[in-house]
């Protein structure tokens, strides 16, 4: 069967607040074991997204279906299938970490003989052995995040859905979570919603960018990036006449553009940009072009490799472009706040 | 039902954890041994056709009014508010476990609280000896009163809680429901009875109303299926509101 590595298959899903849509026609499938970024700016649907993945929300239209199974149809048999860590990850104060835990996998239907491996399990890929005593309420926000992720995982499903998981974290945590991530790769697909994007660099196969309630950009970061950034660029220290560099640099490609500010350090260097074509990489002949250039002192060239930071800044800011001409003028100056 | 028992397990022992819980205990029980000597005190100077535990048990207005809303507001509202029902209803649980489990908590909670007064009567009878003051039909009469009519408050209460996210809406809302059912309808009757003529349809509906009779009934031991139908009834319709809330409000906002 075609579908069988298939763990999420999203079809035409709509989702309206009364008249105004959140959610407006996704479609996306994640395979077994990959790891997908969701990204968008703030009210772009994600988080609407996710919960109609989890079954917590019904949508207006389309077809969810969890590894084969339609969630509408059998939302407590797609739940078994999904671990999943709200935005803000709510947790009953009172309790202590280990009983949260046990409580969770009992509702997770963890059979009895494995409910206490699994805890452990989860608690030491959380690194939480040594709090699993206190008391939630009294945790840091790193801790209560993890508490959080540990209940996302503790059942092994074969989907994780996580909105936002290493928010509040500081950088040591996001090391450990990303490793975490990493570990569990291969084993569960996952969907991780995500503001800090180098960090879904790092853990995501595939990125997911959603603005307005559309997909704008999906595919590997690196190939988001041939798609949305139409240039490249190269940075070089240089000491020497910025003019004549100009006319310079005009004999070996016409089409590169010089900017900087001509503001030298101690040294006498400043740093220029040189934009040229996308999807190219010219770093040696302009570096040979450079130095054969008399009066020019080169210190260093680099290829900038562009962020997927400005890929998002790309992908959202041109899907607003296509989205202004098919939806009346009021409704798309709501998106552009939102 | 597979997770009925987990689902209530845990209520119950967020119950029993929390130091709330026995504060209200507490001060539930300074006002209802103040209501249980003031009916003594009235018994000694006058004396009166029913028992002071009868009496007492048909002040159960009074603790209703205020224990019921406190007791239930927090249960589903407060849930929704921080969005651990979030995390809840992801997992293979059916909102039909999770309203049982809240209502079926603070039930017994409320009988709880109820059964406590039961030491009044014994401290009573210890001390006075004296089984004029002690009659126990009418106690047993009484508690089932409680018992049952607790059914259809605790139901007005999680129902309303299930309504909102807001724990002061919740309170207020139960409140004013049990208000409207236990003292609205024995205005509406007492009046349907200065005004005849009216629809047989209305007055039907209004005689089902009849709280305070029904713990008159009860106390005098009297015990008729008709109040049980309408208890056990009520509170089936208002616990299956909550479900269907639970289901469909998330949805929105």
């Amino acid at each position: 069967m075609e579908n069988s590595n298939k763990t999420i298959e999203v079809t035409d899903l709509v989702k309206n607040y009364g008249r105004t849509s959140a959610v407006n026609g996704i479609s996306f499938a994640v395979r077994k074991g990959e790891i997908v970024g969701f990204l968008g700016p703030n009210g772009a649907g994600k988080s609407t997204t996710m919960r109609i993945l989890t079954g917590f929300m019904h949508a207006t239209s389309g077809i969810v279906k969890i590894c084969d199974i339609p969630v509408a149809a059998h939302p407590v048999a797609a739940k078994r299938k999904i671990g999943y860590m709200p935005e803000n990850n709510p947790l009953p104060e009172e309790l202590r970490v280990r009983e949260y835990l046990k409580w969770r996998a009992k509702l997770k239907e963890i059979p009895f003989r494995k409910r206490r491996k699994r805890i452990e399990k989860a608690l030491e890929l959380c690194d939480l052995k040594r709090a699993s005593h206190r008391i939630i309420g009294r945790l840091s926000k790193g801790y209560r995040q993890r508490v959080g992720i540990a209940d996302a995982i503790l059942s092994q499903p074969d989907i994780i859905i996580m909105d936002e998981p290493t928010i509040g974290l500081d950088p040591h945590q996001i090391v450990m979570i990303r490793d975490l991530i990493a570990s569990l790769r291969g084993r569960m697909s996952m969907i991780i919603s995500s503001h800090i994007l180098p960090e879904i660099e790092m853990t995501c196969d595939r990125v997911i960018i959603i603005n307005g309630g559309r997909i704008v950009a999906e595919g590997t970061p690196d190939s988001l990036r041939k798609d949305f950034i139409d240039t490249t660029v190269y940075q070089a220290e240089i000491q020497g006449d910025l003019t004549s560099l100009k006319e310079n640099l005009a004999k070996l490609d016409d089409s590169l553009e010089i900017t900087g500010n001509g503001n030298a350090d101690t040294e006498g260097f400043s740093e220029i940009q040189i934009k040229g074509a996308a999807n190219q990489n010219q770093s040696e002949n302009i570096l040979q072009h450079l130095t054969n250039i008399p009066n020019l002192r080169v210190r260093a060239l680099n290829k900038h490799k562009p962020t997927l930071e400005e890929v998002f800044l790309a992908a959202t800011k041109r899907s607003w472009d296509t989205l202004l001409p098919d939806t009346d003028p009021d409704e798309s100056t709501f998106i552009n706040q939102s | 039902m597979r997770h009925f028992i987990t689902l209530l397990k845990h209520e119950l022992r967020v119950l029993l954890i929390s130091p709330g819980t026995y504060i209200a205990a507490i001060l539930f029980l300074i006002v209802m041994g103040f209501v249980f000597q003031d009916y003594l005190t009235e018994s000694i100077n006058a004396s009166r056709k029913h028992s002071p535990g009868a009496e007492f048990i048909r002040s159960f207005w009074l603790p209703v009014f205020f224990i019921v809303p406190l007791l239930t507001m927090k249960s589903i509202a407060e849930e929704r508010r921080t969005g651990t029902l979030e995390t809840l209803m992801t997992t293979p649980v059916t909102p039909i476990e999770i309203v049982l489990s809240k209502f079926s908590a603070a039930y017994l909670y409320y009988i709880c609280l109820w059964i406590m007064t039961f030491s009044f009567q014994v401290v009573l009878y210890y001390f006075a000896q004296d089984p004029k003051l002690i009659d126990p039909a009418p106690l047993i009469g009484g508690y089932t009163f409680i018992a049952l009519s607790g059914f259809l408050f605790i139901s007005i209460g999680i129902f309303s809680s299930s309504l909102t996210k807001n724990q002061l809406v919740a309170a207020i809302l139960s409140f004013a429901m049990v208000f409207i059912i236990i003292i609205v309808g024995r205005n509406l009757t007492d009046w349907f009875n200065q005004n005849g003529n009216h629809p047989l349809l209305l007055r039907q509906i209004v005689e089902y109303l009849q709280i305070f009779q029904h713990a008159e009934d009860f106390t005098s031991g009297v015990v008729e299926t008709r109040p049980v139908v309408f208890y056990l009834s009520g509170a089936a319709v208002l616990l299956t509101f909550s479900i269907f809330m639970i289901e469909t409000r998330n949805s929105k906002n």
